[in-house]
């Protein structure tokens, strides 16, 4: 008989012991203590991995990549995914395949060839472990990175017509880059005819940024929106002036002054177009 | 250099021509929309160039693939009169034909990689890359 | 040889750019439409260029002509819809066309049109 074969008939015989083991070894290294998985929970995961791996050992499977292993590996995955999402350390994680492994070190002891080819599989199921759990993690920091980012380009609404980017932290280039491509697009988006840059929270900007600025200014005019730069600080202005741009940007010293200049130029619009005064206008 | 796919340019129909391989090679690469309408740019100046002061000429298209990166070389190649003095060519406003004297310059600016050979009397071969 | 339509609206005229135009159309569009503003009087000209994914020195000259030429013959020409990436690609090819008016749509472009011919009415006229 094939050694996989018999390492599934040793664990069939013992199962339910096997599982109390693995569950008790888990509960001292695993992390479990802090409650964010069920020990129920915890005992149908076993219980379900443990019947997956004696039917695909009984199949005669010897490597983690066996198509008898197919359904075994999702549920490590989804494991493994479930744990990174929930704040397992790595270890944390791969503990549930290394408790498995010597809670069955007892029952195994019976045939040395067995246990020797249940030990590799094991060793191999730990490392899908970590992979997957790895992956969960990049999967997560890549959510988060767009969603800072999303953060950090705030386009609003602040009239018909009007919308204000108000911008925070350092610019580098390359995120002033992303920031302004989003602003134009939100101008097409929310057809807005005026866009305030906010850099009230801006600290410093450099030559490279200053240029990324009035460049999108240009673009945007040509669009055929006008741009009005607010919260500029003492630095910021010497900065652009160095840089000998004269570029006709309307600058207001507050956000709150941009968008009352904003207002009269859409209000002056929309009172010649049309003879009813707009409220606010 | 070798590789890569060579189209002719002899009328300003294969202008329009390059102008959509290009969009279509810098959409499959992955490039942003900008980057696309850059190097699609691009591409158009240097083009009309190849046509209207090289006599006509080829453009070669190849993918670049380098480790992680994904890139767009086009090479433009005429066998005109060539250019006499380079840095006059590139300087914005300089023309001898019936643009706004942006196309060499531009080009520059649009690339990341730019690379002008001329010999008067030979022709010209302007190299440009774009990086995903 | 196709040419580009040129509709008329009201006072002004509207040209709607939906191909990747080669030289010798854009070439044509420039002589059509300075002809149809001679023989109608418009006042404005909109040209339409949201379909528009590439904008070159080229055709920026052409807009750029039409501007010109319209202008002096009392038409003002208001290029509308262009697009994000277009815009970012002329500013970095040093192209900021100066001297033309923009709008993002074509039922602002006609409020603009209108504003000037407004202005003018009470004797203020704006050239930019």
């Amino acid at each position: 008989m094939p050694d996989t074969q018999t390492a599934a008939r040793l664990i069939a015989q013992e199962e339910a012991a096997i599982v109390s083991e693995w569950l008790r070894l888990q509960e001292v290294d695993g992390g479990l203590g802090s409650g964010r998985v069920s020990s129920a929970e915890l005992r149908v995961q076993c219980e379900r991995f443990l019947s997956l791996l004696r039917r695909g050992l009984a199949e005669g499977a010897e490597a983690v990549q066996d198509p008898a292993f197919t359904e075994l590996r999702d549920v490590l995955r989804e494991l493994s995914r479930s744990r990174a999402i929930q704040g397992f350390t790595p270890t944390e994680t791969a503990t549930f395949i290394f408790a498995l492994k010597e809670a069955m070190f007892r029952t195994l002891q019976q045939d040395a060839d067995a246990a020797w080819a249940l030990t590799r599989l094991l060793d191999g199921f730990g490392l899908y472990t970590f992979e997957a759990y790895q992956r969960a993690r990049e999967e997560v920091i890549a959510r988060q990175q767009r969603e800072i980012s999303e953060l950090s380009t705030p386009v609003v609404k602040l009239w018909d017509g009007v919308l204000a980017l108000p911008l925070i932290g350092t610019l580098d280039s390359e995120r002033t880059q992303v920031v302004m491509e989003n602003l134009l697009q939100n101008i097409v988006d929310l057809n807005a005819e005026i866009a305030i840059i906010d850099i009230t929270g801006v600290p410093t900007v450099d030559t490279l940024v200053a240029q990324h600025l009035l460049k999108t200014i240009a673009a945007a005019r040509l669009m055929g929106a006008d741009c009005i730069i607010s919260g500029i600080r003492p630095q910021i202005a010497q900065t652009m002036v160095h840089l000998g741009v004269d570029l006709n940007v309307v600058t207001k010293a507050s956000l709150a002054d941009a968008f009352a200049l904003a207002l009269r130029r859409v209000g002056q619009s929309v009172g010649r177009a049309a003879p009813v005064a707009r409220p606010g206008a | 250099m070798s590789g890569g796919d060579l189209r002719e340019i002899r009328s300003s129909d294969d202008v329009v021509r390059v102008r959509q391989e290009v969009r279509a090679r810098a959409q499959a690469l992955g490039f942003s929309l900008v980057d696309q309408t850059k190097i699609v740019t691009a591409a158009s100046e240097l083009a009309r160039n190849a046509l209207d002061y090289g006599g006509g000429g080829t453009v070669r298209l190849t993918e670049l693939r380098n480790g992680g990166r994904s890139g767009l070389r086009l090479e433009f190649e005429d066998q005109g009169p060539g250019i006499a003095d380079v840095e006059q060519a590139l300087r914005d406003g300089f023309t001898t034909g019936r643009g706004l004297g942006l196309g060499l310059g531009g080009a520059r600016r649009l690339s990341n990689e730019f690379e002008l050979v001329s010999q008067p009397g030979r022709g010209t071969r302007v190299t440009i890359t774009r990086w995903k | 040889m196709n040419r580009i339509p040129i509709l008329r609206l009201g006072q002004a005229l509207l040209v709607t750019i939906q191909v990747d135009m080669h030289d010798e159309l854009a070439l044509a569009l420039e002589e059509d439409l300075t002809q149809k503003i001679w023989a109608t009087g418009a006042r404005g000209v909109l040209i339409d260029i949201s379909a528009l994914e590439v904008v070159d020195s080229f055709i920026g000259r052409m807009l750029h002509a039409i501007a010109s030429v319209s202008r002096v013959l009392d038409a003002e020409t208001v290029v509308v819809g262009m697009r994000p990436a277009v815009a970012i690609t002329l500013v970095e090819l040093g192209l900021e066309l100066p001297g033309i008016r923009t709008a993002l749509d074509v039922e602002r472009g006609m409020a603009l049109l209108r504003r000037r011919d407004d202005a003018e009415a009470e004797g203020d006229v704006e050239r930019r």
